[in-house]
């Protein structure tokens, strides 16, 4: 299903009718993300923040007005290949914003770097692409998978703690986080447990770790999987008191089901809601004004991608010239929700890391809260695998 | 390996097998009674969870809640069997399949559009929230207990329908022989919307009663399914004896499974290599057994009487 909506409808008829002049044809975009199946949650909170960014730009990004074509990979790489291609063979493509999940990227990045469009990623992030498979029109506007589990890591070490006990699902994914947290971390691994993808009961595990009384307990379950561990781990009564350190497990999207049963619990990002700075307190407002909900990292990530392409095609006076255009890219010369970022030689972010804590607000909503600061102006190891300059 | 993690881990394989056998409940007697392939049950396990946000939120009682989500469970079965099921009954299974795998897409689609893709949640009603401490300090969840006891309950009242009552001889006789019930002159079609009413109405209260502890999702009823099937044929198809037996089973084996598997490899192995066995074994015990029953008993542990 391709939704398509022309934002610059309205403004370009208004320029037409005032200045009478040539129209100028409407950059185009196309944000590509998960908007069925288990992930859509994720994906809403992309497509909608990038939408934001063009809405509150009054639907133009560096002076051009957009056409935004939203596509649902549905988290199937052949469905994602498909509608990709066809959309980035069916005319001039300037930019194309997308996706979530890291193995979409793998399936989407040839055919759109093929025809010349950059391609901007506001979540995905894979060591494959940081490293020997970079590519001059390849951003990224979030991190580099590997960082947010290290995060984990660096600070269960720092603390001192020398038991852990780690869990994660059984596929490629919950095998590098689990080695992500390992880099970091020297203690001792009390148990090291790989969950079936489906599983929805995690009642034995949590029996497990109740008896084997790790110091700390690291956990990669994302989506509905964090929602039924957290759930049960505060019906076990282990909320505070035992540390839980987690990766995409507590976020902005899952916390409106675990709600209180997440609350004090750890995970580990470059940005939360209540980052203090004039931005991010803008953009929480106006987010949750429009969508109802809290933003997460995933709704933050593909606004500041928006503010990047409107910082550069402003530099590069429009899309025409693809060189000029890579280089204001490269610079990254927006007011990033994070504060501070830039890119690194392979197109990723050098930023900072934080570990973040579950809270409660006065209006009853619930968010991730900065704790402290876990790294500085991290970059990404593979980075030197990169042949670019 | 403590005998108090041993128990707990029992009780939690119980809890799950309790939670599988409400499922697979309504489904094998659909199936064993009508021959009619219900892939849809699961997405009504879905619905029933759902609704149980939905009712819960709105009276902010959890019993009430779950009375009203049961009634609204009910309706929209039956407002399926119209529309969709009564018209399928006389087809062959693989029509049956596609049509109510149709249904699963539309419903989980259905159900994004009317509550959101992101996950929600039932709050544990406050009288059964807390644990229960078990021997030497280890807790275990009061509402996990209740869920336990309810099963245990619906079981026993439906081993008394199908034992003790005429709609439960009715039904024993539709499971074995449905044309001679018919013959009988017994009306068929409305014995198949009562049993299709009340498989619906299982598959609900399993979805209810799993909302406090599960994560409510599109989709959650997939797994689900899935596992309903492996319990019925474990147990064999149209037997109620044999969907609690199957279920308690595949509850019990994926839960020690999960919990020893990697205990009992590094007997043998090294820790890595027991880890990944471990992992790899344990999410394949359940179809192993499945494989293992259909090999020396085909027609399952307890299958209805008379039926070939």
């Amino acid at each position: 299903m391709t939704l398509k909506f022309t934002l610059s409808l309205s403004a370009g008829l208004l320029a037409l009718g005032v200045a009478g002049a040539q129209a100028q044809e409407p950059m185009k975009i196309g944000v590509v993300s998960v908007l069925t199946g288990p992930g859509a949650a994720l994906g809403q909170q992309v497509r909608d923040g990038f939408q934001l960014a063009v809405d509150k730009n009054g639907g133009k990004l560096g002076g051009l007005a957009v056409q935004i074509t939203v596509i649902d990979d549905e988290l199937k790489p052949d469905v994602a290949v498909g509608k990709v291609r066809s959309f980035v063979e069916g005319g001039k493509v300037d930019f194309v914003v997308g996706p979530v999940f890291s193995n979409i990227l793998g399936a989407i990045a040839k055919p759109v770097l093929d025809s010349g469009a950059f391609l901007i990623s506001p979540n995905a992030g894979p060591s494959t692409m940081a490293g020997k498979a970079c590519n001059q029109n390849f951003f990224v506007t979030s991190y580099q998978n590997d960082q947010v589990h290290e995060v984990l890591g660096k600070y269960a070490q720092d603390q001192g703690y020398k038991r852990a006990y780690i869990i994660a699902p059984n596929y490629q994914a919950g095998k590098d986080s689990l080695a992500g947290f390992k880099n970091y971390f020297k203690g001792e691994i009390v148990d090291e447990v790989y969950a079936p993808l489906t599983s929805m009961d995690f009642a034995s595990d949590i029996a497990k770790i109740a008896s084997t009384k790790p110091d700390v307990v690291f956990a990669f379950l994302p989506g509905g999987l964090g929602v039924n561990f957290v759930k049960q781990w505060s019906q076990a009564g282990l909320q505070g008191k035992i540390p839980f350190l987690s990766a995409f497990t507590v976020d902005e999207s899952t916390l409106p089901a675990q709600q209180d049963a997440a609350v004090g619990l750890f995970g580990g990002m470059t940005w939360a809601p209540n980052m203090d700075n004039p931005q991010t307190k803008k953009f929480v407002a106006d987010y949750e004004a429009a969508y109802k909900i809290v933003p997460g990292s995933y709704a933050q990530q593909a606004y500041d991608a928006a503010m990047l392409i409107d910082s550069a095609v402003k530099a590069a006076g429009g899309t025409g010239d693809k060189d000029k255009l890579r280089a204001a890219l490269k610079k990254a010369d927006f007011t990033s929700l994070r504060g501070k970022f830039k890119f690194n030689t392979n197109g990723y972010p050098i930023q900072d890391f934080y570990l973040v804590k579950v809270a409660k607000r006065a209006d009853g909503k619930f968010q991730t809260e900065i704790a402290q600061k876990v790294f500085t102006d991290y970059a990404d190891p593979h980075a030197k695998d990169c042949a670019l300059k | 390996m403590t005998t108090s993690l041993l128990i707990v881990q029992i009780l939690n394989g119980l809890q799950f097998g309790i939670l599988l056998f409400l499922v697979a409940a309504g489904l094998t007697l659909v199936f064993g009674v009508m021959d009619f392939i219900n892939l849809a049950h699961g997405v009504q396990y879905m619905l029933g969870a759902y609704l149980a946000v939905t009712f819960v939120g709105l009276t902010g009682s959890f019993v009430l809640g779950l009375a009203l989500a049961l009634a609204a469970a009910l309706l929209i079965g039956l407002a399926l069997e119209f529309l969709v099921f009564r018209h399928l009954y006389e087809r062959d299974h693989l029509d049956q399949v596609l049509a109510t795998f149709g249904l699963i897409l539309l419903l989980n689609q259905g159900v994004k559009m009317v509550w959101g893709a992101a996950p929600l949640s039932v709050p544990v009603p406050a009288f059964l929230s807390g644990s229960v401490p078990l021997m030497d300090g280890i807790l275990y969840p009061t509402y996990r207990f209740a869920l336990i006891g309810a099963g245990l309950a619906v079981g026993a009242l439906l081993w008394f329908i199908v034992e003790k009552t005429r709609t439960g001889m009715l039904l024993r006789a539709g499971a074995s022989n449905p044309s001679m019930v018919s013959a009988l002159g017994v009306d068929i079609r409305k014995l198949f919307m009562i049993v299709f009413a009340f498989g619906t109405m299982l598959a609900g209260f399993a979805g209810a009663m799993a909302a406090p502890i599960l994560s409510v999702e599109p989709g959650m009823g997939d797994t689900v399914l899935i596992l309903a099937f492996v319990v019925i044929v474990v147990g064999g198809i149209g037997s109620i004896r044999g969907a609690f037996v199957g279920a308690l089973i595949v509850g019990l084996v994926d839960t020690l499974g999960r919990s020893f598997m990697n205990d009992l490899l590094r007997l043998f192995m090294s820790a890595p290599s027991a880890r990944a066995t471990g992992a790899a074994l344990s999410s394949m015990l359940i179809y192993l057994v499945m494989a293992m029953v259909l090999f020396v008993r085909p027609e399952g542990l307890l299958p209805a009487k008379g039926r070939s």
